[in-house]
C-alpha cells in the first residue's frame, strides 16, 4: 500500500508540510490495519521542483524528478495533498503541479482517494478546502475524502484539530483499503493496446 | 541512410541585432538553404506547411518545385503535409505534378499540423483530428493507385468515376511518411500502410521516442510488411556547431535563450542533455546522432533542423558547410557499421519503380 503526501509549503520548517506529516502519520498505519507494517509514506515537497514545473509548461515534457513524483502519484493508493492559502485560494505551484499532471497524464488521479487540507494564517478561509480544493480535485475525477482539514495558525494551539485530523485520515485510510480491493480495472494502455487500423476505417464508412 | 534537413519556415527575429527577416526575405533564404544542402552532399530538403505568421511556408509545392528546377540529386519532401485540413484531393494533383516535375525526387511526411485554428479556417473540427487524418489518407493512398475512384466519406463530398491527374510518374505513387510526437494511433497508421514513420523527437526525451518507435516497428510486422527491423523510421534532431564546442555555446547561447520554441525555459544545458539539441563540436553532434541508434534501432532517414531561432543566413549556411564536410561523411560510414544486411534504405522513387516491376515480372 502506497500512500504520497503532496506539501506546497515554501518555508523550512513549513506547517504545511508538518499538517501533511500529521495527517499522514494517522493514515499510514490505518490504511493497511490489522497489519503491522504502515502504508509506505513518500512525501513530495513541490518547492524542490518549482523549476521544472515552470518547464514542463515551456517545454511540453516533466523533467526527471518531476517525471518520478508524477510516477509516484499515479502509482499512489491514496493521496493526501496540502497548500497554503494564497490570495484566497490554493497557491500557484500547488495548481501548476496538478496542471502539468493532468498534461502529462490525464488519468493520474482517477478513481484515486485524496484527502485534501489546508493551511493559512487565518481561519476566515477555511472554506478554500471546498470552494477551491474539492472542485479541482472532482475535475480530475479522484475520490475526495469528505473531511477535508483546514489549519489556521491559531489551530496550533486549540483544540480540535487532532480531533480533524483522526477523522480525515481514517475517512482516506478506508477508502485506501476498499479502493484497493475493489480497484477498477487500469486504464487502457494507448501503446499496449492498439485499436486495430480495419476498426478505425471502418468506423468512418458511411452506412447505408 | 539518408540525411537532410528540414525547415519549419518561421520568420523569427535575430536577437542579436533585433532584425527581423521579410518574407520575401526569409522564402529566399529557404531556398538558400535547400540549395545548398544539395551542394554539401546531404539527401533531403523538406519544408513545412503552415497558414498563419510568423511562418511562411503555406503552399509547399511551389517552394519544391522551384527547388526542384535548380537541383539535381536532392530529394524534396515536407515535414509535414496537412493531411487533416488540406483536400486529398489537392495533394494527390499536387504532389504528383511535383513528382513529375522533379522526376521522382519526391516523398511527403503527413502530420495533423500543430495549430488549432487551422481547423475551422480550412472548415474541418479539431476534435475529429485523428479521423481527419484516417479517412483524408485512405482516400489519397486510392487517388494514387487507382485510375478511377468512387469514393464515399464523412468529411469531403463523395467522387463518382473520378480520376486524380497527373497520374504518379510511372505509376509510382511518392512514397509517404507519417510525422507524429504523441499520438500512437498514427504510428499504427503508418504501420499498417506498411508507410514510414517519422518521429519528430527534436524536443522530448528519448524514452518517449523509444516507444512511439517500438510501437511502429511492432505493428509494422503485425501487418505482414517485414520484421520489426525492416520498417521505416526516421528521426529529427536540431544541432549548432563550432569547431570549438565553447565557441558554438557562446554563439548560440543568445539565439537559445529567446528563441520562441527554446527560449526562457529550461537553460541550453539541461536541454541539451535531455532532448536531441546539440550545441558544440562536429564530434559530439556525430556522438549525440549515432546514440538515437540505441533507442530507436538501425533507421533510415535523419534531418536536421539547422535554421532555427532567428540565426542569419550566413550562420545557416556555415553551420551546413560543417554538416555536409565534417558529420554527414562520419555518420553514414559508422551507421553503416555492423547494419544487419536486411534492414532496407529509404524506400525511393527509383527502388520502388524496381519493386513494382519485379512485382509486375513475377506476375507476368
Amino acid at each position: 500500500m502506497r500512500l504520497v503526501v503532496v506539501s506546497a509549503g515554501l518555508s523550512v520548517p513549513s506547517s504545511t508540510r508538518l499538517l501533511g506529516d500529521r495527517l499522514a502519520a494517522v493514515a499510514a498505519p490505518a490504511a493497511t490495519a490489522p497489519e503491522p507494517a504502515p502504508a509506505d509514506t513518500r512525501v513530495i515537497e513541490l518547492r524542490d521542483l518549482a523549476v521544472e514545473i515552470a518547464h514542463t509548461f515551456t517545454s511540453g515534457f516533466p523533467g526527471r524528478a518531476l517525471a518520478d513524483a508524477f510516477d509516484a502519484v499515479a502509482e499512489a493508493d491514496g493521496l493526501i495533498v496540502v497548500t497554503p492559502v494564497f490570495s484566497a485560494s490554493y497557491s500557484g505551484l500547488f495548481k501548476s503541479f496538478f496542471d502539468a499532471l493532468s498534461v502529462t497524464d490525464p488519468d493520474a488521479l482517477a478513481g484515486k482517494p485524496v484527502l485534501i487540507a489546508a493551511t493559512g494564517g487565518t481561519a476566515r478561509h477555511s472554506l478554500v478546502l471546498d470552494h477551491a480544493l474539492r472542485p479541482l480535485f472532482a475535475y480530475l475525477r479522484a475520490v475526495v475524502v469528505p473531511t477535508g482539514v483546514y489549519a489556521a495558525s491559531e489551530d496550533w494551539g486549540a483544540e480540535g484539530l487532532d480531533g480533524r485530523i483522526e477523522r480525515a485520515a481514517g475517512e482516506l485510510a478506508a477508502l485506501m483499503a476498499g479502493l484497493s480491493t475493489a480497484r477498477p480495472l487500469p486504464q487502457r494502455d494507448s501503446f499496449e493496446e492498439v485499436t486495430p487500423f480495419e476498426e478505425r476505417l471502418a468506423a468512418l464508412r458511411p452506412t447505408g | 541512410m539518408q540525411f537532410g534537413i528540414f525547415s519549419v519556415g518561421d520568420v523569427t527575429p535575430d536577437p542579436t541585432t533585433g532584425r527581423t527577416p521579410t518574407e520575401r526575405e526569409r522564402i529566399k533564404a529557404m531556398v538558400a538553404i535547400a540549395l545548398k544542402a544539395e551542394e554539401v552532399g546531404l539527401d533531403v530538403f523538406a519544408t513545412g506547411e503552415h497558414h498563419n505568421p510568423p511562418f511562411v511556408p503555406s503552399s509547399p509545392t511551389t517552394m519544391l518545385g522551384y527547388i526542384a528546377a535548380r537541383t539535381e540529386r536532392l530529394i524534396l519532401s515536407t515535414s509535414t503535409t496537412l493531411i487533416t485540413t488540406n483536400d486529398p484531393v489537392k495533394i494527390a494533383e499536387d504532389y504528383a505534378m511535383l513528382q513529375h516535375l522533379a522526376d521522382g525526387r519526391v516523398d511527403l511526411m503527413m502530420g495533423r499540423g500543430n495549430t488549432g485554428p487551422v481547423y475551422p479556417w480550412f472548415g474541418q473540427d479539431i476534435r475529429q483530428g485523428i479521423n481527419l487524418a484516417v479517412e483524408n489518407y485512405a482516400l489519397l493512398h486510392r487517388l494514387w493507385r487507382e485510375d478511377v475512384v468512387d469514393w464515399e466519406g464523412k468529411f469531403r463530398t463523395p467522387l463518382q468515376g473520378f480520376t486524380s491527374t497527373p497520374r504518379p510518374l510511372d505509376g509510382v505513387p511518392p512514397f509517404v511518411w507519417h510525422g507524429s510526437i504523441r499520438s500512437p494511433e498514427i504510428a499504427e497508421q503508418a504501420a499498417y500502410y506498411g508507410d514510414g514513420f517519422f518521429h519528430n523527437n527534436i524536443f522530448w526525451p528519448a524514452d518517449h521516442t523509444k516507444r512511439m518507435v517500438e510501437l511502429y516497428r511492432a505493428r509494422y510486422a503485425h501487418y505482414g510488411h517485414g520484421t520489426p527491423e525492416q520498417a521505416i523510421v526516421g528521426l529529427g534532431g536540431q544541432v549548432f556547431m563550432r569547431k570549438n564546442s565553447q565557441d558554438a555555446v557562446r554563439e548560440f547561447r543568445p539565439y537559445f535563450d529567446v528563441a520562441p520554441v527554446y527560449g526562457h525555459g529550461p537553460s541550453l544545458e539541461e536541454f541539451t542533455e535531455q532532448t536531441p539539441l546539440t550545441v558544440g563540436s562536429p564530434q559530439q553532434v556525430i556522438e549525440k546522432t549515432l546514440s538515437f541508434r540505441e533507442y530507436a534501432g538501425d533507421y533510415q532517414r535523419q534531418l536536421f533542423l539547422m535554421d532555427h531561432a532567428g540565426l542569419p543566413l550566413k550562420t545557416v549556411l556555415e553551420q551546413l558547410d560543417l554538416l555536409g564536410e565534417e558529420v554527414v561523411p562520419v555518420l553514414r560510414e559508422e551507421f553503416a557499421k555492423n547494419r544487419p544486411a536486411n534492414v532496407p534504405d529509404a524506400p525511393t522513387h527509383a527502388s520502388l519503380l524496381a519493386d513494382a516491376r519485379n512485382k509486375e515480372g513475377a506476375r507476368a
